[in-house]
This record gives structure tokens, C-alpha cells and sequence, in this order.
């Protein structure tokens, strides 16, 4: 009997090497799959073997079963390590087919770009809002009374020449100045007023410096006691705010109709501190809008009592500032539409 | 204007050099927009004395030695034809700067640095200079227009900078006046600027002469009073006319106007320094010894000085005599009257002119001379007194006639004469500025402006100077303090009287932006274009004779006939944008603009038109149409909405590439592809789509998010590939998906296919059906039920099948 044990042993010990002769060269996980179901799969060698445990003696049976066991013990083992071993090569063969070049470009679209005078309105309005103004449209079609008469600059004034003017009849015209929309707002609200007034302009100019069309910002505020000094305060903090917190404002004297005293306002220059440069043209000063106390006239014409009201009113235009702010050299890129040129304002 | 410092100093005593005192008129409000420096470029150039003067054999030199006084004796080669032993001229020695000049030896061609050099092998250490070579001309020194060698006299001294000596080194203020200071556009005017601001003293002009009888009727008749309302006239009899002074040129020159005679300079030079334009007329060719200042009748001709003829109507004014016109009021005088050089007596005119009709007439005829340009800004009856006075006494001083006592002066009832009296108080004009004031400096400040003030504790008695007619009320009085008193004075306050107010956008001017980001946001470039083009934009998108485009504003001045409509749509201001982009190389692009259109209603205009926003969008380069249709998804997205897109016929698109956009039934604009026939009219080499929506109405559609719980139960989605027909799109599609079940909340197209496998006259398209339940999950059952109903629907409908 000890001739069945002996050769059963014999097997074992001989599939024990074939199970490790046919693993030793396996590279994948599903080739390992199969040799393992072929010997311990269902139907596999090992557990043919396990049929022949009836012909085993008796005696014998816990000696050889123990033995199968271990070889199956053995066997499981062997295929789980080599399992994990071939999963992490195959990882990281994985991860070495996978690989990208990382600065081939990104699918996102990129963003457009505002244009400047948008950036500059909005920051111009930011500012303003902050302190109470809000913001007034009127009409770019005109007619005189607006535009000019009621600015106190009647038919024979000498300043109507300052400003070379669109018409379209006798009465109608396309606003020189978004200070037509000061009279539009103090007909209807009474004090207190704070309004910003953006929007298209025209004058018939057309040069290096100057557009036929281009876009200023108004800011009219009347109320009880206010003053010229009201006015410089609220423009320093506007030059702090808008081209940097180092910049001083000053004020000289100038002339509008509809503003008395009327004022120049240049800011120190943000480029050079102040010193003298090609921005500024060795001035130190940069011109940058035009303002006044509003006029007694200006006010009565509107309703609104002088004796009572006082105000300031400031108008600049928003393509100087943009061109002053982002060293735009050209009026003429704001109007073409070049691409090359507006894809840099960001915002 | 432009203020000679040297004249400047006939009447104040200038203590200050030209910069300090550019500096000082600047805070008083004169900006010196250039100062220039005569003879800035000349330098190195001394006087010096011929004392041996050689010809050189065979040309047309001659070989000098020049006594340079102190700086030596020096050889120079001259090619000049009056060099010759004993004469003094202008000496350029070596390192010196002077103006080259052309072969004409007039012209000045740029500043040249003279260096020691050969000439026909002969050295020469210098050059003897001609007056344009050291920019002198005959108006500013004797001989300057000679183009030989400026003779200088004897007893200029060798050696000596010769710039002083001829006049160079004088400064000339170029002054830009704002338009409430007409006063002050005159060397006598800023001179009151000047004096003030120094705290000086100001000289005035001599205004005498003596007057001899004469028994000659001049009459003078105003029937136009509102466009004159002052003129005076005076008669000079034997007149001579001879050639200026060299003071008097020197004085013309330097405000770039050339000497003529001494009559003619004389009313020149009056309106240089007096502000007050004169006129001279030959007596004698008055008829009836008569002066009538009328308006034009209808058609009335007259030839001006300059022997231009003008057809004249009821709104010019003219100066005529018994008969006809004489001159054109203000602006130039006639042919007719013209002084000539046999003029015994003339008839001198000074007269206040209505600015606003000498500026009509000298813009309607196209005519403009100095004399209109001061009155276009303004003279004061004052000054045309005082200026009458000082060319009367020219008159005198040069000799050029004898003035007689025959002085007609009229003032009519528009007359402004005499002196504006006002109250004013201090505290008041303190109150405006924000400042205080000191009374006794206020009131020094007001009397070195020539009022006359009257102090009475807070309140201020004023007599305003009688050119001062902008001074109009105490914010005019407070201009003069603070400008006098300096603007350095006023600090920053933050308005601690006014009341608090709250500032911001409002709703419409915050979707705006919102908008505004969400276009840049998708990759869109925001643009500006003109609100005005030509009719030939219009042609060129082919817009029909009658279509609504075409009624458009005209503008009556327009800057170019390209500029002279206002737009009725924002389309041909894009498709120009894009041509320009294209031809500068910039292949492809998205473009945006909100802006308005202009829509009369009613030709021509009687009323305000319609100012209607839109916004329009143009892509170009290698794109389709869904390319710009997914931006306008994206836009109606932003809104929460959602809009409808039927094929619709645009004049400048595509005829099978264009649709109607429109939102709950109610029409936006357009989108489509720009005709080929359009873009190959353009040269274009790329595509261009644009679409133009109405951005008010677009706006209104905007809805109001509202918050809906989530479904219990989750979404499922069933894609479909489906074969249709041809003709069916795929809109029919997605609305028989939504029509056959209410469970439907998504339908959306993502593949497409025509071709072989499909078979002629069919197409696949595939769709994603999101379904969303409601009160219970949706079983794998209910969905199949779901999508056999669609698929019965679409079948029963449109001929649809699965593929």
C-alpha cells in the first residue's frame, strides 16, 4: 500500500515543480489567471489529485491530505505574491503608456477682452458709486437748449466755437458734451443730486489726438453748502484711486460756461512722480479734466434755488484717461477694431 | 495769442525772467502754450570787421582777415558780393550755430555748426553771415533781407554777440486764451494780466494827438444797431504813405505779420496792441462822403481786398457808402476803397461788431482774416474808443497824415458804454470756495484788476473795469480772488454739508455688464465703432431702396461724406471691422459691440428720434454657423432663457445659412453667415458670420431665476440615433421628442451624419433625451414605454425612425 502513498507523494512533489517551472516565466496577470485555474481552478490538477484520495489506505489519508494542503496552500501563495508582483509592473507600465506631454496646450477657450473704455467706465463708476453717485443716461441726439442754452452758452457765445458741432437741423445736434445730461437730471430731481453722466460725444475733429466720436464722463453734484474745496477732495481721491495712491491733484483756473470759477485739473504725473518726463512733457503735471462750481444760471434754469444749492460739476474724457492709464499711444486703435490690439485689455 | 516780451515791457516794469513769469500766468489762469525764444538756434556769432579783403583768382571767393575784437583776428573765405574792406557783419566763428540755407541763400534748410575748414584749399576759421543766416529779416533789422552779408553799423563793437545787438534773444509768449477773456487778446490786455500778477503798476499807451480843423461832412448812419452796436469814424487828410519804422516792423514781425506800408501797418499794429481792429478807407471813394452800416440785400456783391467776390445775403453785415458796399463788416475791406498809394484822405473805422454775425458771415463765405477772429471772440466799446485814439496818434508820430477834429461817433441803443456797478459779499464768495479770504487781500486783489472797490465790513461796493464785460456776479468776483489769490489755497474737503446718498448702477445699467462679461467670457473681443457711416455701407450689405435701414438722420456738417449718416444698423460698422482685421492679417476672431442705432420717426426730423441699443456680434475665420450660434445660446443662457431660431432670408446673408432669432414669439434680429457674393465683393478669405439682435428687447426676455426643490428621484437620459428624412430639422425633432412626453425636460442633437450608410435623400441625427420624474422613480420600463412613445410619435409625425 505504501506503493500508492509513495507514488501520489512522487506526483505531488512533481506537479509542485510544474506549477513553479510554468509561473516562473509568467508576465501577465491573465496568463497567470489561466495557469493558475489550470491547476487550482475547478476541474484543475490539483484537484484531480483530490480524486484519487479514495485510493489512498486509510491510514494513510491524513498524511497525504496534509500534504495536498500544503501544496495547495504553497500553490496559493505563490500566485497571490506573483499576482501583486505583475499587477505593479503592470501598473506602472500602465502609467508609462499613459504619460502626456504636459505643456502641449489646454483645450479651454481663451477668454475675449473688454474694451478699454469699458474697463475705464467701470472703474471710473466703482469709484463714484462708492461715493453716492449714481449713474444718469441721456440722449446723444441733442437739441440747442440742452447742449448749450441751458449751460448758459446762448447762440453768440464765443464758446460755442470751442467745440465744433454736429448738426442734423437747426434745433437738433449731436451732443458735444455729456453735460446735456446735467440739465436732464436737475429738471426732475431736486437736491440732493450726486450723478455720474457716461456716453458718447461728438465734435467735428479728427486728428492724432482728437476723434470725431469719443466718450466723456459727467459728475454733477448740488446740494446745500458745498464748495470748491468739496470739489478738490473729491478729485484727490479720484487721482488716488484711479492712476495710483502717490498722485496729487492741483487745480488751475480755467473757463466753461456752465462752471464759475471753472478749473483745469491736472494730476502729478504717475509715471515720473512728478520729476519730469515724455508722459508729461517735462511738466510733472498731466491734464486730466475739467470742472467748476456750477453757475447760478445753470441752476435757476433747472429750478433749483442758488441761494440755496450750491454744486460742482466735472467732466473728463474716458478715452484720455484710458490712453494716460494704459499708455495707449493712438486714439485711432480705439475706434479700428484690431484684434491684436484688444486682446490685451483683459480687465 | 502771441505776447512779444519786449512790447510787453512798453508798460510794465518786468522784474522777472520770461519762465518765472510763464510760471506766474499759468496760476492765473493764461496758459503759455509755447514760449519761444527768438534766435534760440543762433549761437557763437560775433561782430566783426573787415580789415583785408583779397579776391581768390578764378572763382568768386575772396579771402578776409576779420578783426574779432578781442577773440582775435581771424581768416575767413567769403563768397558774399558786397565783402569789402571796412564793412562789420555778423562772424560765425567755429563751434557757432546758424541757419543753412538753400541755393537761394533764402531758404532756411536747418541749423548748421560751423567748423575750421578749406575752402579751394584756402583755410577759413568762420563764416561771414547773411540776416536770414542768423534769422534776422528786413522787418527786424535794416538790410536783413539782403542776401549778401548783413552790413551792421560802425559802431557795433568787434567781437561783440551779435544777437542782442539785432534784436535775437526777445521772448514771445504763445498764450491760450479761454474764450470769457476776449479782453485780454491784445498786448495791452495781458499787460493788465501782467501788472497785476507782479504788482506792478501798468503804463498806458499814448493815446494823444492834436486834431486840426476841417469842415469836411462825414455822416454815419447804424441801421443795423444789434449787429453794431457802436462805430466810430474819423477822417486824416493828406495822407503819406511811406514805409514803417524799423520799431513798428520789429513789432509786426515778432506776431508773424509782415510789413506793408505805414497806414497799413498802423491798423495792423492797433489790433496787435489795442485788440481793436480798424479799417481805413480811401475818402474819396466814399460816395456822398457817406458811411451806411446796413445788412446785405439779397444778392448784393462786393470784392474784397483780396480780390475775392462774395454774393452776400440778409444775414451779413456791410459797411457801405451812399451807394454800395465797402467792406464786409469786420471781416475785410472792399476793393472798391481800398487805400493806394495816390489815397489823399481816408476815413478810419473803429466799431464793435456782434461777434456771432461776423463769426456767420466770415463762416458762410468762407472768409477770415485777424480782424474777424477778435471779433468773433469779442471787442469791448471801451477799447474801440481807446484804439481809434492810438492810431490817430500813430497817425501823428509817423507822419503819414494830418488828423482832423471830424469824429463821428455812434451809439446806438445796443451800445454798452459805462462802467457795471455790483455788490458782492465776501462771506458769500468764501462760502463757494470753501476758503477764507482775508477782506484786505481780496480788496487788493480787486484793485490790481482795475476795479474799483468800495469796502463795507462783509460786502464788497465794485465798479467793474469797462472790458470786463464776463464779470457777471459774485462766482465771477470769486474766480478773480481765488485765481489772483492762488489755487494752491484750496485743501480737499469731502463735502461735510451734504447729505448721504446711495450710488450705484441701477438694473439696467447692471445687466449690461452682466452681458458684457459673459460675451468676453466666451472668448468674444468687445469693439467701438463710429455711430456714423455713409449710404455706401449701406450699399455695400446690399440693403434694399425701401428697406427700414434706409431711413436714416443726416448730419448737416458732417466731418467726411464717410461720416455723414447716423447708423440704422450696427452690421456694416462689424463687417468693416472684420475687412479690416482680414487685410491686417488677422485671420480669425470674435467681435462685439452695444451700441445704439438712431431711428427717426418721421423724415426730416421734427422731434427726438429713437435711440435703440443693439448688440451685434461678428466671428470670422474657419468656423460655422454653429460656431456663433452657440454664443447666442450662451447669451440667452445668461438670461435664463432660451431662444428660437427659424430660417429666415437677410439681404447681406446667406440665403441658406441665416435665421430669425427670436424669444416667447417676440423677433430679436438675425445671425447667419455674411453672402459669399458680399464677402468676395470684400475680397474676405475667411467666413464671416454676424448676427444683430435687438439688445432692449433681448433684455426684457431676461428671466428672474427661480428655485425648484431637487427631484427626489434622478434624472435618466436615453440617447437616440434616428433617421430622418431630408427635409425634417432637427427643431421638428426635438419638439415631437418633448410633445410625446411630459417626463421629457432636455432634448439635445449631438451627432449628425448624411452619407452612404444612411442612404439618398436621408440623414442620422442622434439625440439625448433627459428625462426627469416627478412623484416616483423611473423605471427601466416606464423609460422603454417613454421612448417607444417618442419613437411611435416621431415616426406618425415626421417619418422618423430609430436607425
Amino acid at each position: 500500500m505504501n506503493d500508492v502513498k509513495q507514488v501520489i507523494e512522487e506526483k505531488i512533489t512533481q506537479l509542485k515543480k510544474k506549477i513553479a517551472e510554468s509561473i516562473e516565466k509568467v508576465q501577465s496577470s491573465d496568463t497567470l489567471y489561466q495557469i493558475k485555474m489550470k491547476f487550482l481552478g475547478r476541474g484543475g490538477e490539483l484537484s484531480e489529485f483530490m480524486k484519487v484520495m479514495k485510493d489512498v489506505p486509510k491510514e494513510d489519508k491524513p498524511t497525504i491530505g496534509a500534504v495536498i494542503n500544503a501544496l495547495k496552500t504553497w500553490a496559493e501563495n505563490e500566485f497571490s505574491n506573483l499576482e501583486s508582483t505583475i499587477k505593479q509592473l503592470e501598473l506602472k507600465a500602465q502609467y508609462k503608456t499613459e504619460a502626456i506631454d504636459v505643456t502641449m496646450p489646454g483645450l479651454t477657450k481663451p477668454t475675449g477682452a473688454y474694451h478699454p473704455n469699458t474697463l475705464v467706465r467701470r472703474e471710473l463708476i466703482s469709484i463714484f458709486a462708492g461715493m453716492g453717485f449714481t449713474v444718469f443716461e441721456g440722449p446723444e441726439i441733442e437739441n440747442d437748449y440742452y447742449n448749450f442754452t441751458a449751460l448758459n452758452t446762448p447762440k453768440d457765445h464765443p464758446a460755442r466755437d470751442m467745440q465744433d458741432t454736429f448738426y442734423i437741423t437747426e434745433d437738433l445736434l449731436l451732443r458735444t458734451q455729456t453735460s446735456a445730461g446735467q440739465i436732464r437730471v436737475m429738471e426732475k430731481a431736486q437736491p440732493p443730486i450726486k450723478i455720474l453722466s457716461p456716453g458718447k460725444v461728438y465734435r467735428s475733429d479728427d486728428d492724432a489726438t482728437h476723434s470725431p466720436m469719443f466718450s466723456q464722463m459727467e459728475g454733477l453734484v448740488v446740494d446745500k453748502g458745498i464748495t470748491l474745496c468739496d470739489l478738490k477732495g473729491m478729485l484727490d481721491e479720484f487721482a488716488r484711486k484711479i492712476f495710483g495712491n502717490g498722485v496729487k491733484t492741483r487745480l488751475r483756473p480755467s473757463y466753461f460756461p456752465f462752471t464759475e470759477p471753472s478749473v483745469e485739473v491736472d494730476v502729478s504725473c504717475f509715471e515720473c512722480g512728478g520729476k519730469g518726463c515724455r508722459l508729461c512733457k517735462g511738466t510733472g503735471w498731466i491734464e486730466v479734466l475739467g470742472a467748476g462750481m456750477v453757475n447760478r444760471h445753470v441752476l435757476e434754469g433747472c429750478g433749483v434755488d442758488p441761494d440755496v444749492y450750491s454744486g460742482f460739476a466735472f467732466g473728463m474724457g474716458i478715452e484720455r484717461i484710458a490712453m494716460l492709464k494704459y499708455g495707449i499711444n493712438n486714439m485711432k486703435l480705439l475706434f479700428e477694431g484690431d484684434t491684436r490690439f484688444l486682446k490685451q485689455f483683459k480687465g | 495769442m502771441l505776447l512779444p516780451l519786449s512790447w510787453l515791457k512798453d508798460y510794465v516794469d518786468i522784474d522777472v525772467s520770461a519762465q518765472e513769469l510763464q510760471k506766474k500766468l499759468f496760476g492765473c489762469g493764461f496758459e503759455v502754450e509755447e514760449l519761444i525764444e527768438t534766435g534760440k538756434d543762433i549761437s557763437g556769432v560775433v561782430v566783426g570787421e573787415v580789415i583785408e579783403c583779397e579776391p581768390v583768382e578764378g572763382t568768386h571767393l575772396h579771402v578776409c582777415k576779420v578783426d574779432c575784437g578781442a577773440l582775435g583776428v581771424k581768416q575767413i573765405c567769403c563768397g558774399a558780393d558786397n565783402v569789402e574792406v571796412g564793412i562789420k557783419a555778423p562772424v560765425a566763428l567755429p563751434g557757432a550755430t546758424v541757419y543753412a540755407t538753400a541755393k537761394d541763400h533764402v531758404t532756411v534748410e536747418g541749423v548748421m555748426t560751423i567748423k575750421k575748414g578749406k575752402l579751394r584749399g584756402i583755410e577759413s576759421e568762420g563764416m561771414l553771415c547773411s540776416g536770414v543766416e542768423i534769422g534776422v529779416n528786413g522787418d527786424t533789422f535794416d538790410g536783413g533781407d539782403y542776401c549778401g552779408l548783413l552790413l551792421l553799423p560802425k559802431e557795433f563793437e568787434n567781437g561783440a554777440d551779435v544777437k542782442p545787438l539785432v534784436g535775437l534773444g526777445d521772448f514771445i509768449f504763445d498764450i491760450g486764451l479761454t474764450a470769457n477773456r476776449p479782453d485780454c487778446q491784445s498786448i495791452v490786455g495781458m499787460a493788465r494780466e501782467v501788472a497785476a500778477v507782479l504788482g506792478k503798476t501798468m503804463k498806458n499807451p499814448d493815446v494823444s494827438y492834436t486834431a486840426v480843423h476841417s469842415d469836411k461832412q462825414i455822416k454815419v448812419s447804424v441801421t443795423a444797431p444789434d449787429l453794431c452796436p457802436r462805430y466810430i469814424a474819423h477822417y486824416v487828410k493828406d495822407v503819406k504813405v511811406a514805409t514803417s519804422p524799423l520799431w513798428l516792423r520789429k513789432r509786426l514781425n515778432l506776431c508773424g505779420i509782415r510789413s506793408i506800408n505805414t497806414l497799413v501797418d498802423i491798423t495792423n499794429f492797433v489790433l496787435l496792441e489795442m485788440g481793436q481792429p480798424m479799417h481805413a478807407f480811401d475818402c474819396d471813394k466814399l460816395e456822398g462822403g457817406e458811411i451806411v452800416v446796413r445788412r446785405a440785400k439779397e444778392n448784393e456783391e462786393i470784392v474784397t481786398l483780396d480780390e475775392k467776390s462774395f454774393k452776400l445775403n440778409g444775414e451779413n453785415l456791410v459797411i457801405c457808402d451812399g451807394a454800395k458796399p465797402c467792406a464786409l463788416a469786420g471781416i475785410m475791406g472792399g476793393e472798391n476803397s481800398e487805400i493806394k498809394d495816390d489815397t489823399k484822405d481816408l476815413l478810419f473805422e473803429a466799431a464793435k461788431f456782434a461777434r456771432d454775425s461776423v463769426r456767420k458771415t466770415s463762416r458762410s463765405l468762407g472768409q477770415h482774416s485777424d480782424s474777424s477772429a477778435i471779433f468773433e471772440k469779442g471787442v469791448c466799446e471801451y477799447m474801440t474808443e481807446l484804439g481809434m485814439a492810438r492810431a490817430l496818434h500813430l497817425i501823428e508820430e509817423l507822419d503819414c497824415g494830418t488828423v482832423t477834429d471830424v469824429h463821428v461817433d455812434v451809439k446806438t441803443e445796443f451800445s454798452h458804454d459805462g462802467r457795471k456797478q455790483m455788490e458782492v459779499s465776501l462771506e458769500r464768495i468764501n462760502a463757494l470756495l470753501g476758503i477764507e479770504i482775508p477782506a484786505e487781500e481780496a480788496e487788493k486783489i480787486l484793485t490790481s484788476l482795475n476795479f474799483k472797490v468800495e469796502r463795507n465790513g462783509d460786502i464788497l461796493k465794485l465798479e467793474v473795469p469797462p472790458y470786463r464785460e464776463d464779470i457777471d456776479g459774485y462766482p465771477d468776483i470769486a474766480e478773480e480772488l481765488i485765481r489772483e489769490y492762488g489755487y494752491d489755497h484750496v485743501e480737499g474737503t469731502f463735502m461735510p454739508s451734504a447729505k448721504v446718498t446711495n450710488g450705484g448702477y441701477n438694473p439696467e445699467q447692471k445687466a449690461e455688464n452682466k452681458l458684457i462679461d459673459k460675451l468676453v467670457s466666451m472668448g468674444l473681443y468687445e469693439i467701438s465703432t463710429y455711430s456714423f457711416y455713409s449710404e455706401k455701407d449701406l450699399d455695400m450689405l446690399h440693403f434694399p431702396k425701401e428697406s427700414e435701414e434706409r431711413k436714416f438722420i443726416k448730419i448737416k456738417n458732417p466731418i467726411s461724406e464717410d461720416l455723414g449718416i447716423m447708423r440704422t444698423t450696427l452690421a456694416p460698422s462689424m463687417v468693416n471691422t472684420i475687412v479690416r482685421n482680414l487685410r491686417r492679417n488677422n485671420m480669425q476672431g470674435g467681435l462685439f459691440e452695444i451700441s445704439k442705432v438712431y431711428i427717426p420717426k418721421q423724415l426730416p426730423l421734427t422731434s427726438f428720434p429713437e435711440e435703440k441699443l443693439r448688440l451685434c456680434i461678428g466671428m470670422f475665420g474657419d468656423l460655422t454657423f454653429y460656431t456663433i450660434k452657440g454664443i447666442l445660446e450662451g447669451v440667452a443662457d445668461s438670461l435664463n432663457t432660451k431662444f428660437e431660431y427659424t430660417a429666415a432670408q437677410k439681404c447681406y446673408m446667406h440665403p441658406g445659412v441665416c435665421a430669425e432669432v427670436s424669444c416667447d414669439g417676440e423677433v430679436l434680429g438675425y445671425v447667419g453667415r455674411l453672402d459669399p457674393v458680399i464677402a468676395g465683393e470684400l475680397a474676405m478669405d475667411r467666413k464671416a458670420f454676424i448676427a444683430e439682435l435687438d439688445y432692449e428687447k433681448l433684455l426684457s426676455h431676461a428671466k428672474a431665476f427661480k428655485f425648484t426643490p431637487l427631484p427626489k428621484f434622478p434624472e435618466q437620459v436615453r440617447d437616440l440615433a434616428l433617421v430622418a428624412d431630408s427635409s425634417v430639422i432637427c427643431a421638428d425633432i426635438e419638439k415631437e421628442i418633448y410633445n410625446a412626453c411630459k417626463y421629457v425636460t432636455d432634448v439635445k442633437m449631438f451627432d449628425f451624419y448624411v452619407g452612404k450608410q444612411i442612404g439618398e435623400g436621408k440623414k442620422s441625427m442622434a439625440f439625448t433625451v433627459t428625462f426627469t420624474p416627478k412623484d416616483e422613480a423611473l423605471t427601466p420600463e416606464k423609460l422603454d414605454n417613454f421612448v417607444k412613445k417618442i419613437l411611435n410619435n416621431l415616426k406618425y409625425k415626421l417619418n422618423v425612425e430609430l436607425r
